[in-house]
């Protein structure tokens, strides 16, 4: 398993220098100009020309790239103009709502996505399939920065069960409970689609096991449903889920960037819409380089989960 | 060359399709969302027409009007402009944006897929390594990282949400095409010296659209709410231009004064992908044949038993004097759409105690799904048991309870399947797969349900039995998978055991040891064996009886030997005439001209009829029945009690 895991890193390293190539370019090659973004209105050709220095982009595109890539490495990511603080601390200091938010809403959407996924499948046209199916549905359409503000004005400024927002006292006076109180209603709001769209995949990956040869030899033995349901075919369904959770942190870390917004959460989602408000590019580079690596090391966790799930895979 | 990529399912029954639009239609969900989407894009198609007020002309002094307040039905916004005007214009825009998108991410990405697909090699790797470099990302920030560059605007919006979901088209449209370009029509246009770009538009598009239609229609939703997505975080339109994303953005800091600012255009972006996904699952199903609704469908704990079956017969006898088993008019159907496939078809048979009797026939004669009938294991949906008795010791298992039959799967009568690398679970160990199966009818705790387990094991000759316990199937050969089989039927010492072809999947020598440690064991414990099998040489080792099945029903019965020595069907007679015969090369192993009938077109009289050198006039007409022809022996042939013509000209 060690082997494996090791092999696996390896593997993402070339991903990594990848992503890292994909942000460089975007930033770089794509029209527009970072001096004259950085400074707006006050652009004047001397101006362009000191601050192209100071980003080192008079030099060719691989010098550039490289040296900032050095700095990748040391942690350097630049320095933010509008906060005046280097990027990589506001980054950091952002990411561990974000990282907070993200999670609880991917354990929201694991357990209701496979719980209603297997409902579904095992009472395949039956009213409860036909009910996931209706929610589902609604759930993989709803705008969750609209459902974000109904849930506010209903929860929060109706019952006043919860606050409008904010996230204040991760590990201040109120301790977890608060934290708790906080996160609800985002992270159910951030887990609604990528829980419609697990309970969806669940579904279709149930019914594909228990058409299984291996799943009528469970019958013929005489085990009980119940057991043939979870030992035997949800067992081999979640294979298969696994990586697709993996792949839904994608959207939940996309999603969050929306509900940032609406809940005022202090997370990496809402520095990145300011920064691109108060043109920041070196806020965006940093932040969008940081956010992708996590999105890269939650696939590879969830490589490693298969692997110890399924004795068939090489490890 | 005109059918589609993914119309080619191959073995569908050949019945007319009805056409795409029938199809949709008929799914009323898809219709639903077709009219909503069509209604929400004529209104916002009619906007310049229709008597709306100016979107953007102000009148502070009748800002936030209520929703059916006069001469503003939804109210007013912050600047006093009316919301349902904006509304329309709005959706437009958004409707805009997001068939914009659509098609930009269409194009690029399909023509990436083509290129990837057709040229192959390091094109292929090049371009769709760069497509899994930008599938590594969260999507959303790689569209934030454009917007951020290109600066915030409608158009720019636009792109960002389309350059990154360029992948899924690339993806999508490259796995379709794959398969494509080995195809022989292909093959055909390079030699008539077509040009690569013209094959690819010509002879590749046209079947990869149904895929480009499919992935278009299933995101084209995703992309309008996208765009209004980047447009709510004040990142696309800009005012005074309004899309449905930027309404909601703005309305939501008077959410507690005047929510319905907000919560009107949300509700209108709600529907309109409600519309656009309903119609999109809705052209996919009927693009996509695989998914029609049906095909998937899972089977039930147990097989669905009409009324009419499992009646108990006049006189039933009791326990004592009652055969192991027996079957009485057995009929097992496979109903699909309005095609009724009669799998087994009336068929009855008796097992007595310890007696192993051979049930042969070609594969769809229904002695398969006869053993699977037994206990309720054909797949419901579309298996029915539609009529017959079957009882054991004297109690019907048709309609009998799922906890009853559930004490008897295993425990008195157990299953040995042909296949036992499908057949075993590929994640559990097969020491616990047969612990497990222990465990269920004998009341064991875990430590002597594994020394139980490991005794089975050495019973069934598995090597270094201890150590093989803790194996996955994939770690043992097919021998040793059977043996585990083996094993596990036998765990519980059944009365009857009913091994469905156990041996197909082996090598030959492997077989015969299979086959001889199943003898030994079955007769060491005193079971009963049904052996299913389309081998007779097999059955004349193993069984005392045997069946011989053709399109679902017995054509002829009787023990072993005598059925050996004078086959009185002629189906029977061509079956043992396809067995070679060592030391007689020469023989020829004539397979059976013709095939067997579709069981859902059943013709009238002996359905071997069409396929029998022996068939008169008289075949083709009524009911056949079984012939008694004493000494245990049965068969159904007008021709039975004749002496033996065939044989003289084999």
């Amino acid at each position: 398993m060690m082997g494996y895991i090791v092999r696996r890193l390896l593997l993402t390293v070339p991903v990594l220098l990848g992503i890292s190539v994909i942000v460089f370019l975007v930033i770089s090659l794509i029209p527009g100009d970072p001096a004259t973004a950085i400074l707006g209105a006050y652009a004047t050709p001397e101006n362009v020309a000191r601050i192209n220095a100071e980003l080192g982009l008079d030099k060719p595109l691989p010098v550039q790239f490289l040296t900032w890539l050095g700095g990748v490495l040391e942690g350097d990511l630049g320095r933010s103009y509008s906060l005046n603080r280097p990027v990589a601390a506001e980054v950091i200091d952002r990411l561990v709502p974000t990282l907070i938010l993200a999670g609880a809403a991917l354990t929201l959407c694991t357990l209701f996505g496979v719980l209603g996924g297997v409902v579904a499948a095992v009472k395949q046209y039956g009213w409860q399939d036909k009910l996931v199916t209706l929610l589902v549905l609604i759930g993989i359409s709803t705008p969750s920065f609209f459902l974000g503000i109904v849930l506010i004005l209903w929860f929060s400024v109706r019952l006043e069960w919860f606050p409008t927002g904010g996230m204040y006292a991760l590990f201040g006076d109120g301790g977890l409970l608060d934290l708790l109180h906080h996160l609800a209603l985002p992270a159910l709001t951030l887990a609604v689609v990528a829980t419609g769209v697990v309970a969806r995949l669940t579904r279709a990956n149930m019914l594909e096991v228990l058409r299984q040869d291996y799943v009528r030899t469970a019958r013929a033995k005489g085990l009980r449903e119940g057991r043939v349901i979870y030992k035997h075919a949800l067992k081999n369904a979640l294979v298969n889920i696994i990586p697709i959770i993996g792949i839904q942190t994608g959207f939940v870390l996309s999603g969050a960037v929306y509900i940032e917004s609406v809940f005022q959460w202090p997370g990496i989602g809402r520095m990145l819409v300011t920064a691109i408000s108060t043109r920041d590019i070196l806020l965006v580079q940093g932040g969008v380089l940081v956010v992708a690596a996590c999105y890269v090391l939650i696939n590879l966790l969830a490589d490693v989960l298969q692997a110890a799930l399924d004795p068939r895979v090489k490890v | 060359m005109t059918s589609l990529a993914l119309d080619e399912t191959g073995d569908a029954p050949p019945r007319s399709r009805p056409s795409a639009w029938n199809r949709l239609s008929r799914n009323a969900l898809a219709t639903f969302g077709l009219v909503l989407v069509v209604a929400i894009a004529a209104i916002a198609a009619a906007a310049p027409l229709l008597p709306l007020a100016d979107p953007n002309a102000t009148d502070v002094a009748n800002r936030l009007q209520p929703v059916f307040s006069d001469g503003h039905w939804l109210g007013t916004d912050q600047l006093g402009r009316d919301i349902l005007s904006r509304l329309i214009w709005g959706t437009r825009v958004s409707l805009a944006v997001g068939i914009a998108a659509t098609l930009v991410a269409t194009a690029i990405g399909a023509l990436i897929g083509l290129v990837a697909a057709y040229y192959g090699r390091w094109t292929d790797t090049l371009l769709m390594r760069g497509i899994d470099m930008l599938m590594a990302f969260p999507y959303l920030l790689l569209a934030l990282a454009i917007v951020a560059v290109l600066g915030p605007g409608l158009l720019n919006a636009m792109v960002a949400i389309a350059l990154v979901n360029i992948p899924f088209f690339a993806r999508a449209v490259r796995g379709a095409t794959v398969s494509l370009v080995t195809r022989e029509y292909v093959d055909a246009a390079r030699l008539c010296g077509m040009s690569n770009p013209r094959i690819i538009a010509r002879e590749i598009f046209p079947n990869v659209l149904p895929v480009i239609v499919i992935t278009m229609s299933t995101t084209l939703g995703w992309m309008i709410l996208e765009t209004a997505g980047l447009s709510f975080l004040g990142l696309g339109a800009q005012p005074p231009q309004a899309d449905l994303g930027s309404m909601l953005g703005d309305g939501r800091k008077l959410i507690v004064t005047a929510p319905h600012v907000a919560t009107i255009p949300g509700l209108v972006i709600l529907l309109l992908v409600i519309g656009t996904n309903l119609l999109g699952d809705g052209l996919r199903d009927v693009l996509d044949p695989r998914l029609k609704s049906g095909a998937l469908a899972r089977p039930m704990a147990v097989t669905a038993v009409d009324a009419s079956a499992g009646r108990p017969a006049a006189g039933a006898p009791n326990a004592a004097e009652a055969p192991l088993l027996s079957v009485q008019g057995l009929e097992t159907h496979f109903v699909m759409g309005r095609a009724v496939f009669r799998a087994v078809n009336g068929v009855s048979f008796d097992v007595a105690a310890g007696e192993a009797v051979g049930i042969v026939g070609e594969s769809g004669s229904g002695k398969s799904v006869t053993a699977l009938s037994l206990l309720g294991l054909v797949p419901t949906p579309p298996g029915r048991i539609v009529g017959g008795d079957i009882r054991f010791r004297g109690e019907s298992l048709i309609g009998a309870p799922l906890s009853r039959l559930q004490d008897i799967r295993g425990n008195r009568i157990a299953y040995i399947f042909q296949d036992p690398l499908t057949t075993l679970n590929p994640l559990l160990t097969v020491g616990e797969q047969v612990t497990e199966a222990v465990r269920r009818h004998q009341n064991l705790d875990s430590g002597r349900a594994r020394q139980w387990t490991l005794e089975l094991f050495e019973r069934v000759q598995i090597p270094r039995a201890k150590e093989r316990l803790a194996s996955y199937p994939h770690e043992l050969s097919g021998g040793q998978r059977q043996r585990v089989g083996i094993a596990m039927a036998l765990a519980n010492d059944p009365d009857l055991i009913i091994a469905d072809e156990p041996t197909t999947a082996l090598d030959v020598t492997t077989q015969a040891q299979v086959l001889k440690l199943l003898d030994e064991l079955r007769r060491e414990r005193g079971a009963a064996l049904i052996f299913i099998t389309h081998d007779f040489g097999v059955v004349s080792e193993l069984c005392d009886r045997i069946l011989v099945m053709y399109a679902g029903r017995v054509v002829e019965e009787g023990p072993v030997e005598a059925v050996f020595a004078d086959p009185r069907h002629p189906y029977t007679r061509r079956l043992m005439a396809c067995v070679p015969i060592l030391g007689e090369p020469e023989r020829s192993i004539d397979a059976i001209p013709g095939l067997p009938p579709a069981v859902n077109r059943l013709p009238p009289g002996c359905a071997f009829a069409p396929r029998c050198p022996l068939v008169l006039d008289a075949c083709r007409h009524g009911e056949i029945p079984l012939d008694r022809l004493g000494d245990g022996r049965a068969a159904r042939c007008i021709r039975a009690q004749e002496s033996d013509q065939e044989s003289s000209d084999a």
